[in-house]
């Protein structure tokens, strides 16, 4: 029902007529289960459209559809300009019927100039040769167009990802411009190249590119977006203006849920604090030359610590310091009141540390590795080669963290590379959940998860601190940590300069503490 | 607001200077060191061997005449190692041509033009096979030339255990015809100005180099071989044809391997089993000194030109010598070789740290 009125607010919109784009009745199957299912979207010329949703909700799908890399089971494609119904083969086809995708990866070739990833495969030639004079002054003049200003006879490898990104995109419009495809292209840009990325967005808009925004970033839709498409389940939420979805709402539509929910994390966490508190793990002194500056830090059970402060601060270097990721030259570290003396990550393994790294394509998951393989790496590495964990122990704790963190995974003998980010993430806190740690370290558990997966493992921090394990929590969002943290510290220069705690830990106060000056 | 201009930092290319620099530490850095160092070890030569002519052009065109079946060959090479592949069959490809060649004139009496038409078709195929096997069946490329090596080289063998000398007449008056440079003539012990002179496997040897040159700069396939070894999988998003590049990357292997064979024959007038064996190792040695590393997408032809003139003078440096052992080439060879790889990875490295 709510669907219906939805649709039917829509058409009012549709009244314009200037869609380029529109798909309708969209159903797709995907083993068994439906993951697009009667799924509408329109997209008009002279707009940036955010694609909404959590993992799962049916994004990539409906783009993979749409740029042909996936078959669809029934509806139907249109796009401006051509009579019949488009199906399309592959990405090339898609191309071809002016519908481009750029990733998050660059596609594009690293070892050539700029000039010529702009032109490649259709080559400017005079007397039978490539023209390479000319295809400098054709891609010079292309970019000066959308004011990016750079060298194009250079390799592309002399620039940042987010320029290689811009090449692509020129490249992209250049190829065909009528649908512009921008899949989560700003999770590796900070925040002067995303701007860059956006303004290069609104100058393609204006140039009558329909362009469609795949981003887990609330901010970012709020900042470029015209209006706002929101998948949940494989089914359409709905399709609003911008100005008409304020925050909150988006995210209670993307969820399925009030927002009240997600405040309700916080409430959890103050009601269930320890009252007596045993230290867990103790920093003296400790520091790293040239990473940390020495601090000193308790943390007893049941805490949740945050860390916060800028990039580069030193966040995650403190809490490789205190794993022994990087050896401290000074200082010690007590661990229920026992000096540690860390060599390696396995001693402090040992020790009943876990560490979940930042990064967790490169340092976490084994991509082609099964599920259950992934989890049990940890336990396997503590209890050592030779006391191999029975294939039924393995099966069984597997089957017991699928369940308890949710993982959404076909079974237990899929390999990792098939989840998504977030159950991916939550593979790797199994891993070291199994190895019952004392003392937990999460940097950046949440960085590219979709909404309602962040909010459970959120709540998962804040109960297993109630189970008594102290917890250190690194995260980019304030909000995050406010709602989760009953401590927190603030970094600054590579050093700490603060430490927060109960009501003190306001936006405001932390704001405060990583500009410096005020006191603390 | 939206409008603002996108200024960019320093180091993406505003300022002229900066221009310069990251083009000249970029992989033409290293075509630029090849040749410098090329230029730098001749003027050794000509300090150090001024007593025994080393300036003598003839001496000079001597480096090219020795070695032409090697720039041939490492032309191909060069194309191989750029699409990110290997071909260690190549020295094999070499003997069975000089064998076939020297089995179909002397033995089966077929003369040579039909014998060298023949043996290229061979070339072609035998390309065309490995090729086929890494780009459409996706096999390491290693592996499948190193059964293509054991294959060439076997049934060089079983053409003939024995040497073969060539007596055939065409065949040995390409290989004997001088042709003589209009210039850079000296007058020789009875006071008669000689000049210099090359063979015609030194005019082929130029001609597949600059053809070369040519179609890797200057035509769409030659551009698709870059982009192929630069990213295969950014090629394909681009709608590039990843496995005919590949395919035809081969065939042309095999082709100039075979040329090769037939200009480094014209050089022995004659086969014998073990010939050309670790040819495919100088061929290689010679490409990567010459700039065009083992990890593709970079490369230059005239680079793989200068890595064989520095491998050829090393040579002439150590025969001029007299007393050393022949091997202290190789030894040389294998320091230049380490010089140029940790080289190399320095500049990918600073690409890397750059972004």
């Amino acid at each position: 029902m709510v669907l219906r009125r939805v649709l039917f607010r829509r058409g009012d919109n549709m009244a314009a007529g200037n869609e380029i784009l529109t798909m309708r009745r969209i159903t797709k199957n995907f083993l068994g289960v439906r993951a697009l299912n009667n799924v509408d979207f329109t997209l008009r010329a002279n707009e940036i459209h955010a694609l909404m949703g959590e993992n799962g909700a049916g994004k990539s799908t409906l783009i993979k559809v749409l740029t042909g890399a996936e078959e669809f089971e029934s509806g139907e494609i249109r796009i401006a300009g051509i009579n019949q119904p488009v199906i399309n083969h592959s990405p090339q086809e898609a191309q071809i019927n002016g519908i481009s995708t750029v990733y998050q990866e660059v596609n594009l070739c690293p070892n050539l100039s700029v000039a010529e990833n702009f032109f490649i495969g259709r080559e400017l030639k005079k007397f039978g040769v490539i023209d390479w004079k000319t295809m400098n002054k054709k891609a010079k003049k292309a970019f000066d167009d959308l004011s990016i200003n750079i060298d194009v006879t250079l390799t592309l490898d002399n620039y940042s990802v987010a320029i290689q990104q811009m090449v692509a995109i020129a490249r992209a419009v250049d190829i065909s411009s009528k649908v512009l495809i921008l899949d989560e292209p700003t999770s590796s840009l900070d925040d002067s190249e995303v701007e860059k990325l956006f303004s290069l967005m609104r100058k393609l808009r204006d140039r009558g590119i329909g362009i469609i925004f795949v981003t887990h970033f609330l901010e970012q839709v709020y900042a470029v977006c015209d209006r706002i498409t929101v998948l949940r389940n494989g089914e359409l939420v709905g399709e609003y203006a911008v100005e008409n979805l304020p925050r909150l709402q988006l995210v209670a539509r993307m969820m399925g849920k009030e927002f009240d929910d997600l405040a309700a994390v916080k409430r959890e966490r103050s009601e269930g604090a320890v009252s007596d508190p045993v230290t867990v793990i103790e920093a003296k002194g400790l520091g790293c030359t040239g990473k940390i500056k020495s601090f000193d830090l308790s943390i007893s059970k049941g805490d949740v610590i945050g860390l916060s402060g800028l990039l580069g601060s030193g966040r995650s270097e403190l809490a490789r310091a205190m794993y022994g990721a990087d050896k401290a030259d000074s200082g010690e570290l007590e661990m229920n009141s026992k000096k540690l003396n860390i060599r390696s990550p396995l001693d402090a393994m040992q020790a009943g540390m876990a560490f979940l790294p930042e990064n967790r394509k490169e340092e976490g998951i084994i991509a082609d590795l099964s599920v259950r393989e992934n989890i049990i790496l940890a336990l396997q590495a503590q209890r050592g080669i030779f006391r191999l964990i029975s294939k039924k122990d393995q099966e069984e704790f597997t089957d017991k963290y699928i369940d308890i963190l949710k993982i959404k995974t076909s079974d237990r003998e899929t390999p990792v590379k098939n989840l998504s980010g977030g159950n991916q993430q939550k593979v790797i806190l199994a891993r070291w959940l199994l190895t019952n740690p004392d003392f937990l370290i999460l940097d950046e558990p949440t960085r590219g998860i979709d909404v309602g997966t962040k909010t459970e493992i959120q709540r998962l921090v804040v109960s297993l601190a109630e189970q008594g394990k102290a917890v250190m929590f690194i995260s980019s969002e304030i909000e995050e940590m406010l709602r989760t943290c009953s401590r927190m510290v603030v970094m600054r220069d590579c050093s700490k300069v603060g430490e927060l705690s109960g009501d003190e830990i306001t936006q405001d106060n932390i704001m405060k503490a990583i500009a410096g000056g005020g006191s603390v | 607001m939206s409008d603002a201009k996108l200024s960019l930092s320093k180091t993406e290319g505003s300022n002229v200077f900066g221009r310069i620099k990251d083009k000249l530490f970029g992989y033409n850095f290293l075509l630029f060191v090849t040749i410098g160092l090329f230029i730098i070890m001749y003027i050794a030569g000509l300090i150090v061997y001024k007593d025994k002519n080393f300036g003598n052009t003839q001496v000079f065109l001597n480096l090219i005449i020795s070695n032409a079946g090697l720039i041939i060959t490492s032309v191909g090479m060069t194309m191989v190692l750029i699409i990110g592949g290997i071909d260690i069959s190549v020295g094999s490809v070499i003997a069975v041509t000089c064998m076939m060649l020297a089995a179909m004139m002397e033995k089966g009496h077929i003369g040579a033009i039909p014998a060298i038409i023949i043996v290229l078709l061979f070339g072609i195929l035998f390309g065309a096979l490995q090729g086929w096997l890494i780009a459409y069946l996706k096999i390491q490329p290693f592996i499948v030339t190193l059964a293509g090596m054991f294959f060439a080289r076997g049934l060089t063998a079983v053409i003939s255990l024995e040497m073969i000398t060539i007596t055939n007449k065409t065949f040995l008056d390409i290989a004997k015809h001088k042709i003589y440079l209009p210039f850079g003539g000296s007058l020789n012990r009875r006071g008669v100005m000689v000049y210099p002179y090359v063979y015609p496997t030194v005019v082929l040897a130029l001609v597949v180099l600059i053809a070369s040159f040519i179609m890797l700069k200057y035509t769409k396939f030659g551009r698709k071989i870059y982009a192929v070894g630069g990213s295969e999988q950014s090629a394909l998003l681009m709608g590039l044809n990843v496995k005919r590049t590949k395919f035809i990357v081969y065939i042309i292997n095999g082709f100039l391997a075979t040329l090769g064979g037939i200009a480094f024959c014209l050089n022995t007038t004659g086969a014998f089993v073990e010939l050309g064996k670790g040819f495919e190792m100088d061929a290689i040695a010679s490409t990567v000194i010459g700039g065009t590393p083992l990890t593709g997408g970079v490369g230059n032809v005239f680079g793989t030109f200068f890595g064989v003139l520095i491998k050829a003078v090393i040579e002439t440096f150590v025969s001029f010598q007299g007393n050393l052992s022949s091997w202290w080439s190789k030894i040389i060879i294998a320091i230049l070789l380490g010089f140029f790889i940790v080289l190399q990875s320095l500049i990918a490295m600073k690409k890397e740290k750059k972004r």
